[in-house]
C-alpha cells in the first residue's frame, strides 16, 4: 500500500479481501497515513458489527403466515401449466358474469320467475344480513374477527361444525387479499359465518355464508345464479347453491368483485 | 425444491428487514408484503434467475415506496413493544451496546444509504448485485456506500448518553441538532 487509497479501493479491501490482507493494509497505513488508517479501522469495525447485527433473527421461529405466503408463490408457479387448462373454463365463467352484469334488466330476464318467487324473500333477507354483518365488522380495529387466520384450521373446523357443512376458506391472494379470520353469526335457520380478507392497502372484503330457508323450487343441480347489489353498505355479489347462500361484499369496483367472486366460487 | 428455497430465504429477509426498519413488527410486515408481492409477480420470476436477488429487489421496492409514503416512520411509533426494548432497559453489555448504537445510527442514515450499506455488509452482496437490487449504477452504489460509512462513523462517534433515554422514533428530531459536532 504505497499509494494513497481511493475510497473504492478501501471499500473493496473492507468488503472483499481476506482478514490477513486487511490487517497488513491497516498496519501499513498506520505508518504512512494515520487518518486513512483510522477510517479503515472504523469501516472494518462497522462491517464486523453489521455482520453480527440481528444474527439471532436467523434462528428465530417466524410467523406461519410468512411460510404460507412462501409456499403459495411456489404453488402458483407450479400451477402455471395447469392454469392453462383451466383458463378456458374461467374465461367462460367471467364472460357469463360480464354479460349478466351489463344491465339489471338482462339479469332479471335471465332468472326463472319461479325461483325468484319461491325463494326471493329468504334470499333477500340473506343479502340484507350479509350487508349488515359487513357494515358492522368491517371498521373494527381490535376485534374484526373472532378467530384469526393464524388459527385457520381451528377456524374452519369450528365454523364447519356450527354451520353443519364442511367449509373451505377460499384463497384470494391471487387478487391480493389475505384471510384476516372469521366469526360465527346468527342467521334465519341456523348459524352463519363471515370470513374477512384484507389486502396490502388495508382494504377489507367479507364473505358471508350460510343456509337459507329455501322453498320447494330449487335451481337445477349444478346451476348457480349470481346477482349484484350495490345499494347496501357495500357492493355485494351473491349467489345460492341449493340451500346455501354466499355473499361477497366490499367497497371495490364491480370488476374487482367479479374477479374475487370468481375465485371464491371456483374454490368452494 | 423451489418451495424449500423460498422458505429458506425468509430468515435472511427478516433479518435484513429488521435492520432496515429497526422494528420487529414492521420488519415482518415488510417480509409479508414482499412475499405477497412475490405471489402477484411470480410470473416475472424467470426460471433459473437468482431467487434471492429477486426477493430482495421486491423488498427494496416496497420499502422505498413505503418510505415515500411516510409509512415506515408512522408505523414505527405505535409498534414499539416493551418486549423489543426490554434489553435496552437493562444495562447492556458492550456487544449489545454496540449493536444498539449500530441500529440507532442505521436508522438515522438516509434510506438509500442504509439499504446499500446493509446489502453490502449484512447480506454480503457484491456491488454489482446491490446495483441490480436497487436499480442504480454501480458508481452510485459506491458513492452511497462512501457516504453511508462516513456518516455511520460520525454517528457512532457521537456521545450516546444524551440520546439514550429518548424514544428511538424521536432520535432524529431531538438529538441530531444537539449532537452535531462543533468544528
Amino acid at each position: 500500500m504505497k499509494t494513497p487509497m481511493n475510497p473504492d479501493e478501501m471499500h473493496v479491501l473492507v468488503d472483499q479481501l481476506p482478514p490477513e490482507a486487511q490487517r497488513q493494509a491497516l498496519a501499513a497505513l498506520t505508518l504512512e497515513d494515520p487518518e486513512a488508517a483510522a477510517t479503515l479501522a472504523a469501516w472494518l469495525e462497522q462491517r464486523a458489527g453489521l455482520m453480527e447485527l440481528h444474527r439471532d433473527v436467523l434462528d428465530e421461529a417466524f410467523p406461519a403466515t410468512l411460510r404460507q405466503a412462501a409456499v403459495r408463490v411456489t404453488a402458483l408457479r407450479r400451477s402455471l401449466n395447469r392454469s392453462w387448462q383451466h383458463a378456458g373454463i374461467a374465461a367462460g365463467f367471467v364472460l357469463a358474469f360480464g354479460v349478466g352484469w351489463t344491465s339489471h334488466g338482462q339479469l332479471a330476464a335471465n332468472q326463472a320467475p319461479s325461483v325468484i318467487a319461491a325463494s326471493g324473500m329468504a334470499q333477500h333477507e340473506f343479502v340484507r344480513q350479509a350487508s349488515f354483518a359487513h357494515a358492522v365488522y368491517l371498521p373494527e380495529k381490535r376485534h374484526p374477527v373472532e378467530v384469526t387466520a393464524a388459527e385457520q384450521d381451528h377456524l374452519v373446523q369450528w365454523l364447519s361444525k356450527r354451520l353443519g357443512k364442511p367449509l373451505k376458506v377460499p384463497q384470494l391472494s391471487a387478487q391480493g387479499y389475505e384471510l384476516v379470520g372469521g366469526r360465527l353469526l346468527p342467521g334465519d335457520i341456523g348459524a352463519r359465518a363471515q370470513f374477512m380478507f384484507q389486502n396490502e392497502q388495508g382494504q377489507r372484503i367479507t364473505l358471508y355464508l350460510g343456509a337459507i330457508a329455501q322453498k320447494s323450487a330449487k335451481p337445477e343441480a349444478g346451476e348457480t345464479r349470481f346477482s349484484y347489489q350495490a345499494d347496501g353498505a357495500a357492493p355485494s355479489f351473491y349467489w345460492f347453491d341449493q340451500d346455501f347462500g354466499y355473499a361477497l361484499s366490499g367497497n371495490v369496483s364491480r370488476e374487482k368483485l367479479i374477479a374475487l367472486a370468481t375465485l371464491v366460487h371456483q374454490q368452494l | 425444491m423451489q418451495q424449500q428455497s423460498i422458505v429458506a430465504h425468509i430468515p435472511g429477509l427478516r433479518r435484513y428487514a429488521r435492520a432496515l426498519t429497526g422494528d420487529a413488527w414492521a420488519a415482518d410486515d415488510l417480509v409479508q408484503d414482499t412475499l405477497e408481492r412475490a405471489c402477484s409477480r411470480w410470473r416475472l420470476w424467470l426460471a433459473g434467475s437468482d431467487l434471492r436477488a429477486w426477493l430482495f429487489t421486491l423488498m427494496h421496492n416496497l420499502f422505498i415506496s413505503q418510505v415515500r409514503q411516510g409509512m415506515t416512520r408512522a408505523r414505527l411509533v405505535p409498534t414499539v413493544d416493551l418486549d423489543d426494548v426490554a434489553h435496552e432497559l437493562r444495562a447492556p453489555d458492550a456487544a449489545i451496546g454496540f449493536a444498539i448504537d449500530l441500529q440507532r445510527s442505521l436508522l438515522r442514515l438516509p434510506e438509500d444509504q442504509r439499504v446499500v450499506l446493509l446489502l453490502v455488509t449484512m447480506q454480503e452482496m457484491s456491488y454489482e448485485e446491490v446495483a441490480k437490487v436497487t436499480g442504480v449504477p454501480v458508481g452510485t452504489v459506491m458513492s452511497r456506500l462512501s457516504r453511508a460509512r462516513a456518516r455511520m462513523r460520525e454517528l457512532l462517534d457521537e456521545p450516546k448518553e444524551r440520546c439514550a433515554s429518548t424514544d428511538s422514533a424521536d432520535v432524529t428530531k431531538k438529538c441530531a441538532p444537539v449532537l452535531r459536532r462543533m468544528k
